[in-house]
């Protein structure tokens, strides 16, 4: 026997015999201050873990909020245009050919010069360049949807350049040399003359709501992604839900106990485990490969996200069929239903909620998907929005990605922007996912 | 009509025979014939066989007259053409589908407009057969049923016996959809393993899929493509560990502490909390790797001396790490949770420190669990591809180095096949045999974790 270690309480080192109880409560005593130490460490050890784990969380959201929230307003100009109906509609019948015959530019350009001062060659194309391009546009819009203020002088706003808009927010400083910023010495000017006057405004982005793809920064928005996002995913609840709950019933009530049972249920689990890139491929493969499908619609990215949630809702469906008491089902046979009738009179209905559950939390996990998305080709640069699922469409994790590439400052901003819109949707998509948990699941 | 008015009118007749039917049933039950079903029964047996056959058949229809379009069309090509170097059939069919929908794209060749021509025709011969052949299935099928309707047919046992085998081929689903991954992965890696042997892609150090003989960027040399795929699963296999090394120990440590040690109400608050970490899509990751990680990585290293690549793997795998940790905590959570209580108080009865019972016991009989639990992370973290397209970058690097830049097979696959591709070239091809290793390293994975739950799991009740 060895003379030291734990092992040996309570064993006479010398003959073998019992030893005293206060000499084993001694020799205890003697550990008793290194376990302690040992238990405390190991209890901080796993404080520590969650401490770490809930501070990548802190830091996840503290890094996307700061930009994010930033990134929901930009800044705009508000100008006196003289809506000159000769300039800006030179038919003179409203339609929208002759407002984009007409020189919305130059109405817009002579308000800024106004309000500006800029004078000369150089003056006056360094004041052109404060702002947006998408500026003509919505003058245009406010013609159409109003003509009555042709003619008139009207107090409008329109979004500053992307540049402008970095200068303001001062991520481009004054004290740059000027050849080393994108912004010159004489725009400068003009914009601290406008800053002057208050017509200046920092406010919240309607572009990022309503606007679609662009590559201007201060034009670009997530409309065009969200309606694909829900065109695509409702694609994907009309196959998935009805699918996954027919085969969940399908699995836990009816099929019997063979050879083709069994092999349909490795299937599910190993498509469960198969990374989603692959699905992507799957449908690259066979539904624009083989069916000849067109690329870059909600319809395939539908298809695709329906096979790729459809383990997630077979499984969480099939639980909450299991967990219905039989003795519902013994009820409802011994007083005659069919089986079936048993099925989807009794099993079914007290089986929703959790069926739901599991439907509402893959349907979260295929909105937050890109990569498959990737692979058929959502991620091409598409300014309109999708009208049906066989238009061309983009959704928003893929405009997530594709603005991340851009390097302007204000992308950064609105990409986190639109990066919390996109998490909004699913912190509510996960509530209400528990909400039916907590509320209409029934505990047996 | 197309496709969609075409369901919508089969569900119309088909809601319409569901009237007649129920109606006719009550009809001869009113007077006074006992009937075998209950009368909606008899409704639902004519509507469904209304809706039923002619939907799959208009889906049939509609999906399948493309390809044999396609297939038609190919027999307008001139032989020269074909005999042409530079023939792709995908390029052809792309030349006469534009011309088809009105996009022209320079002068096309009589041929192309002979066979847009042609295959207008068709389009509006199919649209024709398809409306024809679908209404009246559906409205023949109805009746038929309807017809069948008297008071001693069993209409109950048909509808159930419809259902049973609508609910079959639901569930055949996902072998169809098995089938397809195999097919869409199997024979163009197959076709790929013609061009380059599967000696260089599983053995060869260098990883340029360039096409071949094009320019390598700057070295003014005419390049030759290369697939030695082991570039891709080191840099997979370093990404995983950096991964794994940040999720395990947070993950487990967590779990541990979360299942032992927390309060009811500590557990309640942070449980929830580190799920939101799994629920956070991963583009959302990529973003926060490439734009607040790695910068930060770098400009770390810098300030110590090191040369930090500025998309290195160390950025993309802690944050893949941080990805992966609700994935081990509430799998070993389950695992701990599993194990019996009695476990514990035999243990605490003997004098033991609550870690000491921890280490002692309760881990080693979780084991089997958490390991499975590490491989499904490690499944998860070779799968992974965002992360990795948008922090990683795509530098073939074989380095073992987490500082340095590497790439990894899911973002090769992801950089190959995203945007037009032509389906004959090797370098798109190649993409497939990445994707079907990939996928036979996961699945894998999942089978060994499988097998070791079930081989080395304890029955205690």
């Amino acid at each position: 026997m060895t003379e030291t270690g734990m092992n040996n309480i309570g064993v006479d080192k010398a003959g073998g015999g019992m030893i005293s109880p206060q000499e084993a409560a001694a020799r205890v005593g003697a550990g008793l201050a290194a376990r302690r130490a040992c238990e405390k460490r190991f209890r901080a050890y796993g404080r520590i873990a969650i401490g770490i784990a809930l501070a990548f969380l802190v830091t996840l959201f503290v890094s996307i909020f700061s930009k994010g929230i930033p990134g929901f307003f930009q800044h705009y100009v508000t100008l006196d245009v003289t809506l000159d109906s000769a300039r800006l509609d030179p038919t003179g019948d409203l339609s929208v050919q002759s407002l984009y015959d007409g020189d919305a530019r130059g109405v817009i350009r002579a308000a800024l010069y106004d309000a500006t001062g800029a004078s000369g060659r150089s003056g006056r194309k360094a004041a052109g360049k404060i702002i947006s391009a998408g500026a003509e546009q919505r003058l245009r819009n406010a013609v159409l949807d109003n003509p009555a203020i042709l003619d008139t002088t009207q107090r409008m706003t329109f979004a500053v350049d992307d540049d402008v808009d970095s200068f303001l927010r001062g991520f481009i400083k004054r004290e740059t040399p000027e050849k080393d910023r994108r912004i010159n010495d004489r725009m400068i000017g003009y914009i601290d003359a406008l800053q002057e006057q208050g017509l200046i405004s920092f406010e919240f982005s309607d572009y990022l709501i309503f606007g679609s793809a662009s590559r201007n920064a201060e034009m670009a928005g997530i409309y065009g992604a969200l309606i694909g996002s829900l065109l695509t995913l409702a694609v994907c609840l009309v196959l998935s839900f009805p699918i996954g709950v027919a085969t969940a019933i399908y699995l836990e009530e009816f099929a019997p106990k063979n050879r083709i049972t069994e092999i349909i249920e490795i299937n599910i689990n190993n498509l469960a485990a198969v990374p989603s890139v692959v699905f992507g491929i799957l449908g690259l493969a066979i539904f624009i490969g083989i069916f000849g499908m067109p690329r870059s619609i909600p319809l395939i990215g539908g298809v695709v996200l329906a096979l790729m949630t459809l383990p997630t809702i077979i499984i969480s469906s099939r639980a909450a069929i299991r967990a219905v008491p039989p003795s519902i089902r013994d009820a409802a046979l011994g007083v005659g239903a069919s089986r079936v009738q048993t099925m989807l009179h009794h099993v079914v209905p007290l089986a929703m909620p959790g069926m739901l559950t599991g439907t509402i939390i893959g349907m979260a996990q295929a909105l937050g998907e890109t990569a498959p998305l990737l692979m058929i080709g959502m991620v091409a640069f598409i300014v309109d929005v999708p009208g049906s699922v066989t238009d061309p469409g983009t959704v928003l994790p893929v405009q997530i990605f594709m603005w991340a590439d851009f390097a302007e400052r204000m992308f950064v901003l609105k990409t986190s922007a639109a990066i919390m819109v996109l998490l909004a949707f699913l912190i509510l998509m996960n509530a209400a996912a528990i909400f039916v948990r907590k509320k209409l699941e029934r505990r047996w | 009509m197309n496709s969609f008015s075409l369901a919508i009118a089969v569900l119309l007749f088909s809601s319409g025979y569901f009237f007649l039917g129920t109606r006719a049933s009550t009809m001869q039950r009113a007077s006074g014939s006992r009937l075998h079903s209950l009368p909606h029964y008899y409704g639902l047996f004519a509507g469904l066989v209304a809706a039923i056959p002619a939907l799959v058949l208009l889906a049939v229809l509609a999906i399948g007259d493309d390809i044999i379009f396609r297939s038609m069309a190919l027999d307008f090509v001139p032989d020269e053409v074909k005999a042409g170097d530079n023939y792709k059939e995908v390029i052809v069919l792309a030349q006469i589908t534009n011309v088809v929908n009105g996009i022209n794209f320079g002068e096309q060749p009589q041929w192309v407009h002979d066979a847009a021509d042609a295959w207008r025709g068709w389009d509006a011969t199919s649209t024709t057969l398809k409306t024809i052949t679908t209404l009246s299935l559906s409205l023949l099928a109805g009746l038929f049923a309807y017809r069948q309707i008297n008071p001693g047919f069993r209409s109950r046992n048909a509808v159930e016996r419809i259902l049973m085998i609508v609910l079959a081929g639901s569930s055949a689903i996902a072998i169809f959809t098995t089938i397809g991954i195999v097919f869409s992965v199997v024979f163009e890696s197959m076709r790929f393993f013609a061009l380059v042997p599967v000696s260089e892609f599983l053995f060869g150090l260098t990883w340029n899929p360039q096409f071949e003989g094009a320019e390598r960027a700057g070295s003014g040399q005419q390049g030759l493509a290369t697939y030695g795929s082991v570039p891709l699963f080191v840099g997979t296999f370093l990404i995983s560990v950096v991964a794994l090394s940040v999720a395990v120990p947070v993950g487990l440590f967590s779990a541990i502490y979360l299942s032992e040690y927390a309060s009811p109400r500590v557990r309640a608050a942070v449980k929830p909390l580190m799920e939101l970490l799994a629920g956070v899509p991963t583009v959302v990751y990529g973003f926060f790797a490439a734009l607040t990680v790695a910068p930060f990585i770098r400009g770390t290293g810098m300030s110590l001396g090191l040369d930090v690549a500025s998309e290195s793997a160390l950025a993309a795998g802690l944050v893949m790490g941080i990805m992966i940790i609700p994935f081990v905590s509430s799998l070993s959570d389950d695992v701990l949770n599993a194990v019996p209580q009695a476990l514990r108080d035999a243990a605490y009865g003997l004098g033991s420190t609550q870690s000491e019972t921890v280490r002692q016991v309760v881990l080693p009989a979780a084991l089997p669990g958490v390991v499975a639990a590490i491989l499904l992370a490690v499944s998860r973290a070779v799968g992974e591809t965002m992360i990795v397209v948008m922090a990683a970058g795509l530098a073939a690097n074989l380095s073992l180095n987490p500082l340095d830049a590497v790439t990894t097979v899911t973002s090769q696959i992801v950089t190959i096949l995203v945007g037009d591709q032509e389906f004959e070239s090797a370098k798109t091809l190649s993409a497939f045999a990445l994707a079907l290793t990939l996928i036979v390293i996961t699945l894998a994975l999942n089978f060994m974790a499988l097998q070791i739950v079930k081989k080395y799991r304890e029955q205690y009740d």
